[in-house]
């Protein structure tokens, strides 16, 4: 086939377009002024300013305690969601529970949190649980949309993966409860680490569904972050999402040589 | 003594659950049930029955107190009264407010989308054509940004966009006057462009990078021109992909908060954002309801469109 020079340069155009804002954000981050872009010499002392501010470090191990057990719980129930619709053809209310758990990935963020919290307000009103609203409510919010995702991750990773394997463990004599941990659980484990981690960031990223449902003094980390920059330009920002960009950056590239070499491997063996 | 073929003993019905099943029927529920009831309990309580409790608050008046709406059911003397206001509904329809921003919120996605769509298809294109080893490492590098946080990527773009930005320093070396684009509609469709190309690429990758370049041969030896080939052959193939990146785009742009609020200008309407004030500024409670389920029954049909265009994109990967 004909290699035309229109593809390569909309390419690289866009992802001009994806890592030219991200890269400025990184370098001003080291930004000696307040303004955040006009350079005038680099200085660390925006990373100092920020871990010395308490109101950001608080709503950050807020958001991080969220984000680790929202991640926890919604894998578990994500895992078991995908296995019904994976393994399970056919029972009462299958289309009902594909639709249901995949719908809070497209749903408005705004209706989502309108939502829950009209409920636990409902629930509070006429049940006396959950009195009041913070961690315990962003979490089960939390809990719902990183389920919808960690679903749909596992969900392709057992619809790929080779049944004959399961079966032979079984005609072996496994039960099926052994099968599931000793055949299944290894086999789409990558899938659990990354569906984890990919609840785990989305919990830490929202901004809309908690402000709705969380209560007074529980301010999460997006939430101190947009009433920073909704006042304007704020240097400590750009270094927070210096040391995110960094780890998450990071985080991806090694996940990606170790998906590589795993792959190399299966094609080798 | 020699094993035919019918005299081996019929293959077993394989039910990878039947163990764990037994073990729990003995306490009188299947594991199967397990498995499947505990998400959809779940999914039951904090995803559906919200979405009711929405529509019921709709229906109630704004008082003050706390909840700050009116009860829909009131018993006084033994009678239990039902009480619906339609009045939030009617207001939607009649202020020109309502109707004004729900419109705005359409074209914006749209426009939004179609841009991304024009953006994401090359860039998806040229990953799927790329030789192997740079395909990963390209694919990472659309996923890489999804990771990262949302609200810090708008955050990185207005760096860029604003007045004394990026964009206008880099116009001032060559003399040009800085640009307003902060604050506009227009920086409102990059933010979306932007935040969601990542959403319009997978999709179209994974329909792209199965494509049978066999086909592609077929047309060229028939004489067809690179373009006539790619309307007659890969656009159409590509379908469900665009429908699937495109919906992905459009659903949530519609009730997109974020960047309206830190990208656009006062005068950007879209309809996330009033449900906001209304709900944490004038804190109308049953007002935001009612704008919740208008815009609900707006993206119900594009939200069915995803999902038949989805399972068409998943068994094509397949």
């Amino acid at each position: 086939m004909r290699r035309g020079w229109f593809l390569p340069i909309a390419a690289t155009l866009g992802f001009a377009f994806l890592y030219l804002p991200i890269i400025s954000l990184v370098v001003f981050s080291f930004n000696e002024s307040k303004l955040v872009t006009v350079w005038s010499g680099f200085s660390t002392k925006w990373y100092g300013e920020l871990f010395a501010d308490e109101q950001m470090l608080g709503a950050a191990w807020l958001s991080l305690r969220i984000a680790f057990f929202s991640a926890s719980f919604a894998l578990v129930l994500g895992t078991l969601c995908a296995v019904a619709l994976v393994r399970f053809k056919r029972f009462r209310g299958r289309t009902v529970l594909a639709g249901t758990v995949s719908a809070p990935l497209v749903m408005p963020d705004v209706i989502t949190g309108l939502a829950l919290l009209l409920l636990f307000v409902g629930m509070e009103s006429t049940l006396g649980w959950p009195a009041g609203r913070g961690i315990v409510t962003i979490i089960i919010a939390h809990t719902t949309f990183c389920m919808a995702y960690i679903t749909v991750v596992v969900q392709s990773r057992l619809s790929d993966l080779d049944l004959s394997l399961e079966e032979a463990a079984m005609d072996l004599g496994a039960t099926p409860f052994r099968v599931f941990f000793d055949i299944t659980l290894p086999i789409i484990a990558p899938a659990l680490v990354s569906g984890w981690l990919l609840g785990f960031t989305l919990s830490l990223d929202d901004l809309v569904i908690a402000s709705f449902v969380s209560g007074p003094g529980s301010s999460t980390l997006p939430m101190v972050i947009f009433s920073k920059i909704k006042l304007g330009v704020s240097p400590d920002v750009n270094a927070l999402a210096t040391i995110i960009i960094g780890v998450v950056a990071l985080g991806v590239v090694a996940a990606t040589i170790i998906g590589l070499r795993g792959s190399s491997k299966v094609k080798r063996a | 003594m020699t094993l035919t073929g019918n005299q081996l003993p019929p293959p077993r019905r394989l039910r990878p659950w039947s163990g764990l099943e037994r073990r729990l029927r003995d306490v009188g529920i299947s594991g199967r049930t397990l498995v499947i009831a505990a998400p959809a309990i779940w999914l039951t309580v904090f995803f559906l029955v919200p979405l009711f409790v929405v529509f019921g608050i709709s229906l109630a008046t704004k008082q003050f107190g706390r909840p700050p709406y009116s009860p829909l059911l009131t018993t006084e003397g033994g009678t239990v009264q039902l009480t619906l206001h339609l009045s939030n509904y009617l207001k939607l329809f009649t202020d020109p407010l309502y109707v004004a921003a729900y419109l705005s919120s359409i074209r914006i996605a749209l426009i939004a989308t179609i841009i991304t769509l024009f953006i994401g298809y090359p860039m998806a294109y040229a990953i799927a054509r790329a030789p192997d080893k740079w395909r990963n490492i390209l694919l990472m590098l659309v996923i890489l940004p999804f990771w990262t946080s949302f609200l810090l990527r708008v955050y990185a773009l207005s760096g860029f966009m604003r007045g004394n930005g990026v964009i206008n320093q880099i116009l001032a070396v060559f003399g040009i006057e800085p640009l307003v684009m902060m604050q506009t509609d227009f920086a409102v469709y990059v933010g979306i462009v932007y935040t969601y190309l990542p959403f319009m690429i997978l999709p179209l990758y994974t329909t792209l990078v199965k494509l049978d370049t066999s086909l592609l041969e077929a047309s060229a030896d028939l004489g067809s021109r690179p373009w006539q080939t790619f309307l007659s052959v890969t656009l159409p193939l590509s379908l469900p992909g665009i429908i699937a990146g495109s919906m992905l785009v459009f659903i949530p742009a519609i009730g997109e908060f974020v960047i309206p609020s830190l990208l656009g200008g006062p005068e950007t309407l879209m309809i996330g954002r009033v449900l906001w004030d209304e709900f944490f500024g004038a804190t109308n409670w049953p007002r935001a309801a009612a704008v919740a389920v208008a815009m609900l029954v707006v993206v119900v049909i594009p939200i069915l469109l995803l999902q038949k265009a989805q399972d068409a994109v998943v068994e094509k990967g397949k």
